[in-house]
């Protein structure tokens, strides 16, 4: 079709076929400004110090009762999911499921409003590319600065662990946080897919962040109140209970607070970075420890991802629903507002 | 004057490469809602042409372009655009068309050149190929000395030449260019309009713009479309829209010294006039219309009867008078269907 007529002296670039890929050159592009971003810096910064201060806090605890914990299996790993009883300061885990929606927001809430307002949209739009690769670059990108971020923390967190106690690790106990860290992801990836969701529907970029940061909050506050008053009401508790009117409310509580992606990242980490840990259900608990079957032992790794599957898979299942939203709202969008 | 003599031979040999079509529409409608943007639009785009697409805002010029691109789906109504239908597939006619936004915007953090090699990369392209005619470009645009600099502090019309090198980036055979001129400044616009037209006739590319001010792309192209409200009103040459509107009515504007009643009945006297009326601001200025013919007639007897001529100027041979007064045609064929 071109007619190329007389000495041109623009070379013409070699004529490769657009990328069947996409996306991979909009998540290079889009991980190669986060990488050398401030925001980056400051993220490591504000998810970084706690989670130091949450293993050195569990860390010191642990060698002033060297002797009673000495040979608790899994020692390692189990010092990121507990805390110092009698301290405020949560546990590694705990800190990485307050802060770390943080992550997620940060990466995602001025994902599409921001090229609209820097109007670069209908520039990227118009290269020969399909428009979800711009959302699955961009998603895909968010997941791996994130994982950047929490993969180096959680190295910061094992290194001080090491360094304060000199415990031995063994291959199960790096599969465990191998395990739980594909877990912390998808939590953090059901951040960012919310607040790419905002950044769709949500024209100007602050106003997406508040909202983002306003299910945070709620989600973190303000769920446990809520949660409270609807089973108190669903599953009465009077006065005069019985054992089976608690455990029913226990269970109805425990159940919806599972609509938090926090509750179900919190009791997958549970199963997965503690051996012994054999259930985080009320009913079960308290029914073993009736009847005294409540039999101390350690659990081989498959054992507690078995234990963890309901979780882990539900929370997948959130970030990809949250994702698909995102993805539907930005595939029916106009160009122009 | 040169530059003249090249445009003239780059017509004629476009002429003779037997009409190829570039960007063709039938019928092509869209509607949001009520409000219809883009009303059965008919056009047929030659290959090598320069191609205007006029009229003020919101007369649905951008609609128009983002439906050639597949960025937007038609109501109804097709288009062909390099052999292929942009809303069946939209990637083949994006590997062929450069676009240049209304309003353009780059990655600010990173620097002309980073923004033109994500736009190479985004296309596919070979990164050290890419890369010797990402430079020939941005020199080609004047940005050479100012590639590694952040687009944040580019100026405007720094932007606005940036976004015509990216438009050519992926080597395009039609760009598509929306307002390349508006909200630069004249040194700027002069500039953007000289490298398009270098474009069409150096290396054959077909260009599409749009424009809401005639007055400065009417000399680079070789056809024009008014546009309003999603419909055109008029298309073809510059020359021959002037011809077609004026038809056999003429306005001249007649400067005469003398006294107001004098002149007043002298002109009405001249065989033809059908309206004379003075200017408000100058006592010595009159509007006169009437047939072709009072342009000889006013002369010869205003001199008959001894009074001077200061001037005689037909209204409406200025560009922009030519563009309102199609408006105005609209709004009356509205107003009388209403």
């Amino acid at each position: 079709m071109t007619t190329q007529p007389d000495a041109v002296a623009v070379t013409r670039p070699i004529p490769t076929r657009p990328p069947r890929w996409g996306w991979r050159v909009v998540a290079a592009k889009e991980f190669s400004d986060g990488i050398l971003s401030v925001r980056l810096f400051i993220l490591i910064l504000v998810l970084g110090l706690p989670a130091v201060l949450a293993i050195y806090s569990t860390a010191a605890f642990v060698g002033n009762n060297a002797q009673t914990l000495n040979g608790v299996p899994g020692l390692f790993v189990a010092m990121f999911a507990h805390q110092d009883p009698n301290s405020q300061i949560p546990s590694f885990v705990e800190m990485i499921a307050l802060l770390g929606p943080l992550l997620g927001i940060a990466f995602g809430f001025d994902a599409v409003n921001g090229e609209r307002s820097d109007r670069t949209l209908p520039r990227l739009i118009a290269q020969p590319i399909h428009r979800d690769a711009v959302i699955i670059g961009k998603f895909a990108s968010g997941l791996a600065l994130m994982g950047l971020v929490l993969g180096a923390v959680t190295l910061l967190a094992s290194g001080i662990a090491f360094w304060s106690l000199g415990v031995t690790v063994g291959p199960d106990e790096v599969a465990r946080l191998l395990a739980w860290f594909v877990v912390a992801l998808a939590y953090l990836g059901f951040w960012l897919a919310f607040a790419m969701l905002c950044s769709v529907v949500v024209r100007r970029a602050a106003t997406s962040a508040l909202a983002a940061i306003a299910l945070w909050i709620v989600f973190t506050l303000f769920a446990a109140l809520l949660v409270g008053i609807v089973a108190n009401f669903l599953s009465p508790v009077p006065a005069n209970a019985t054992t089976d009117q608690q455990v029913a409310n226990a269970e109805l509580t425990a159940e919806l607070q599972r609509i938090s992606p926090g509750t179900l990242y919190a009791e997958a980490s549970q199963y997965l970075l503690d051996p012994t840990v054999q259930s985080v259900d009320v009913g079960q608990l308290v029914a073993q420890q009736s009847n005294n079957r409540a039999i101390p032992s350690v659990l081989p790794l498959d054992q507690s991802l078995l234990l963890a599957w309901p979780q882990v898979v539900a929370l997948i299942a959130l970030s990809v629903g949250c994702f698909g939203l995102a993805y539907v709202a930005f595939m029916r969008q106009e160009v122009r507002a | 004057m040169a530059r003249k003599r090249a445009r003239v031979g780059r017509a004629a040999s476009a002429a003779e490469a037997g009409q190829e079509i570039a960007i063709q529409t039938h019928r092509l409608t869209k509607a949001y809602g009520e409000l219809i943007a883009v009303d059965n639009l008919n056009l047929t785009i030659r290959a090598g042409e320069i191609f205007g697409l006029l009229g003020p805002n919101g007369a649905g010029k951008t609609t128009t372009i983002l439906m050639l691109l597949g960025l937007s789906e038609p109501t109804s109504g097709r288009a062909e655009v390099v052999g292929f239908d942009p809303t069946r597939e939209p990637l083949e006619v994006k590997r062929r068309v450069g676009y240049l936004p209304d309003d353009v915007g780059f990655y600010g953090g990173l620097s002309g050149r980073q923004n033109l090699r994500y736009t190479a990369a985004l296309n596919g392209l070979d990164r050290s190929a890419s890369d010797v005619r990402i430079g020939d470009l941005l020199e080609q645009v004047g940005l050479d000395k100012a590639a590694d600099r952040p687009v944040e502090e580019y100026s405007r019309g720094m932007r606005q030449r940036l976004g015509l090198a990216d438009a050519l980036v992926k080597d395009p055979s039609i760009v598509i260019l929306d307002e390349p001129t508006a909200s630069i400044d004249p040194a700027g616009v002069t500039d953007v309009l000289a490298i398009i037209e270098a474009l069409a006739r150096d290396r054959g590319v077909t260009v599409l713009l749009s424009s809401h001010l005639l007055h400065q792309v009417h000399q680079i192209c070789d056809r024009v479309a008014i546009f309003n409200r999603g419909r055109i009103l008029a298309q073809g040459k510059m020359a021959d829209l002037a011809e077609s509107l004026a038809g056999d009515q003429l306005e001249l504007e007649v400067g005469i010294d003398g006294p107001v009643e004098t002149v007043e009945a002298a002109l009405r006297a001249v065989p033809g006039v059908v309206k004379v009326t003075r200017d408000p601001h100058d006592a010595h200025l009159w509007r006169v219309s009437g047939p072709q013919s009072i342009r000889n007639h006013i002369a010869t007897d205003l001199a008959a009867r001894g009074m001077g001529i200061r001037q005689l100027r037909r209204v409406g041979d200025e560009l922009d008078e030519i563009y309102l007064r199609y408006f105005q045609r609209d709004e009356g064929d509205r107003d009388h269907a209403a």
